[in-house]
């Protein structure tokens, strides 16, 4: 349980927020080509990881607008939060 | 067994002030090399080392603990054990591992504390009714126990139910599994552990991997806190770490770690001899032998590493124990913690070989894998042992989301995942 600082709200508290997962994960351009084990790697396959994660979150009881976020899995930290289609803060 | 558990020998300790028992398992410090490595010392992992001991003969084994053996999800969970599972696939493994626990203390020597007190899973809606009448209908097909009960009879087997037609999730009905009940989780571990440091198994505790080795696509050991570990087979139970190991191994895995929240309130005389569980409003609860209500909350909903989980999680499940049970009112909680927990696309575990040779992983277990607990091993340990899966853990390969053949116990489980 934390505060997201909405780039379009402001501080909120985390319930009004929903989690969309890992960020960055780019749907294929030409999915007719893909093999099955691309699906599944596109579909299925998760970093999950334990440190700083890239995640996509909606503000889903504010503005309904989605954006990423830069965050420590290991201590719930948030490093940085930008909109979508902005590139991510290097690390 | 060279100090089997029996009265004669809890007499004869009696007698000297209980300062002579030996202790239950070695504290070794690991060889250069074995024949196979578990990490985790978990309930899954040390029942993997037990029977590839056991059946498999497998004894230059090790299992690798980064903390004290059970002190993870198997000593975080809610000791519900059942096998009311949906889909043909799932109720054959649970099933098989109830069938282990229902012999399971005898076999270890050691009290697992297995309690054949019944599960009961509420439904609260029409759909409720309907998903939960199939799945009666589903395991009496498979030969697992399962009956439904109407709400009258929901209110005679559980008296402290508010059955009240005008509470916001009327209770309409329910099913009951009475083979399912509870053990004790910490014994679980305990038990496995003298079980199989009896036959050799070494068992290092305090003992972190922090690399997986391997040369092309063989497995080669492992780089730990207590120096590198050599073999040409290692298996990986690690729960909500399973990403992190396989990020080790250079592989990706289909999960997501998230919090899992319980809580106990304060002791109590007995009120509630069941386990009662609730999928719509999420509330499950059942009673320890010491008294304390046992309560399973949810799981956050974003991958977290903290073992805490937010509060808002325990204030919706609360409501819900509020609203079924009124009599706990004014019961005050006593403790709440969180476990790391892996869950899967499919809410199904992986019990699985991987593309690197002789890595091998059990996970995915998700929220519900204390009741799997010997199952997994005795299956994790066939795979171990023969590079095959068993034929009950077939179905539950890594391939499967490539497939697109998904084990899909999402929304037919007994209980949200």
């Amino acid at each position: 349980m934390f505060i997201i600082n909405c780039p379009y709200c402001g501080e909120r508290d985390q319930t009004e927020f929903s989690c969309g997962g890992e960020a960055h994960i780019e749907r294929p351009k030409q999915p007719t080509e893909l093999s099955d084990d691309q699906w599944a790697e596109y579909l299925f396959m998760r970093k999950n990881i334990k440190g700083v994660q890239f995640e996509r979150w909606n503000h889903a009881h504010g503005c309904r607008k989605w954006f990423n976020m830069v965050r420590d899995t290991s201590n719930d930290k948030i490093q940085a939060v930008y909109k979508m289609g902005e590139k991510p803060p290097v690390k | 067994m060279k100090n089997k558990y029996s009265i004669f020998s809890l007499i004869k300790n009696a007698l000297s002030g209980h300062e002579n028992w030996q202790r239950a398992w070695r504290d070794p410090e690991p060889k250069k090399e074995y024949d196979a490595i578990i990490i985790g010392g978990g309930g899954h992992g040390l029942a993997t080392s037990y029977y590839l001991a056991k059946k498999h003969k497998l004894t230059n084994i090790a299992v690798v603990e980064k903390g004290w053996i059970g002190g993870g999800n198997t000593g975080r969970n809610t000791t519900i054990i059942r096998s009311n599972y949906l889909w043909d696939a799932s109720a054959g493994l649970y099933d098989h591992a109830l069938k282990i626990w229902e012999g399971l203390s005898q076999e270890l020597n050691y009290n697992v504390m297995f309690s054949k007190r019944g599960v009961m899973n509420l439904a609260h809606n029409l759909q409720d009714v309907r998903d939960l009448k199939r799945r009666t209908h589903a395991n009496r097909l498979n030969g697992i126990d399962a009956v439904w009960l109407n709400t009258e009879e929901v209110k005679k087997f559980c008296p402290i139910i508010n059955t009240s037609p005008d509470i916001r999730y009327p209770v309409l009905g329910g099913t009951l599994q009475k083979r399912a009940g509870t053990a004790r989780h910490d014994a679980v571990a305990w038990g496995y552990a003298r079980g199989a440091d009896a036959m050799g198994v070494d068992i290092i505790q305090n003992c972190e991997v922090n690399g997986i080795r391997r040369n092309g696509d063989q497995v080669e050991g492992i780089e730990t806190t207590k120096g590198f570990i050599k073999s040409k087979k290692i298996g990986v139970v690690a729960a909500g770490h399973s990403s992190v190991l396989a990020n080790m191994a250079g592989i990706r895995l289909p999960l997501e770690s998230k919090p899992l929240q319980a809580l106990v309130s304060e002791p109590v005389k007995p009120i509630i001899d069941t386990v009662v569980m609730s999928n719509a409003v999420h509330a499950y609860v059942s009673q320890s032998d010491k008294g304390e209500l046992v309560i399973g909350a949810g799981t956050d909903s974003y991958v977290s590493y903290t073992q805490k989980g937010s509060h808002n999680i325990v204030e919706e499940t609360l409501r819900a124990i509020l609203e079924l049970y009124p009599i706990f009112s004014r019961m005050k909680m006593l403790r709440q913690w969180g476990g790391i927990v892996d869950i899967c696309p499919d809410a199904s575990p992986i019990i699985s070989k991987t593309q690197i040779k002789g890595l091998y992983f059990n996970c995915g277990w998700g929220t519900g894998g204390f009741k799997a607990t010997p199952g997994s091993g005795d299956l994790f340990a066939h795979t171990i042992a023969n590079d095959e899966p068993h034929k009950l853990n077939a179905a539950f390969n890594l391939n499967r989301f490539v497939s697109g053949d998904l084990v899909d116990e999402h929304g037919a489980a007994a209980v949200a995942h």
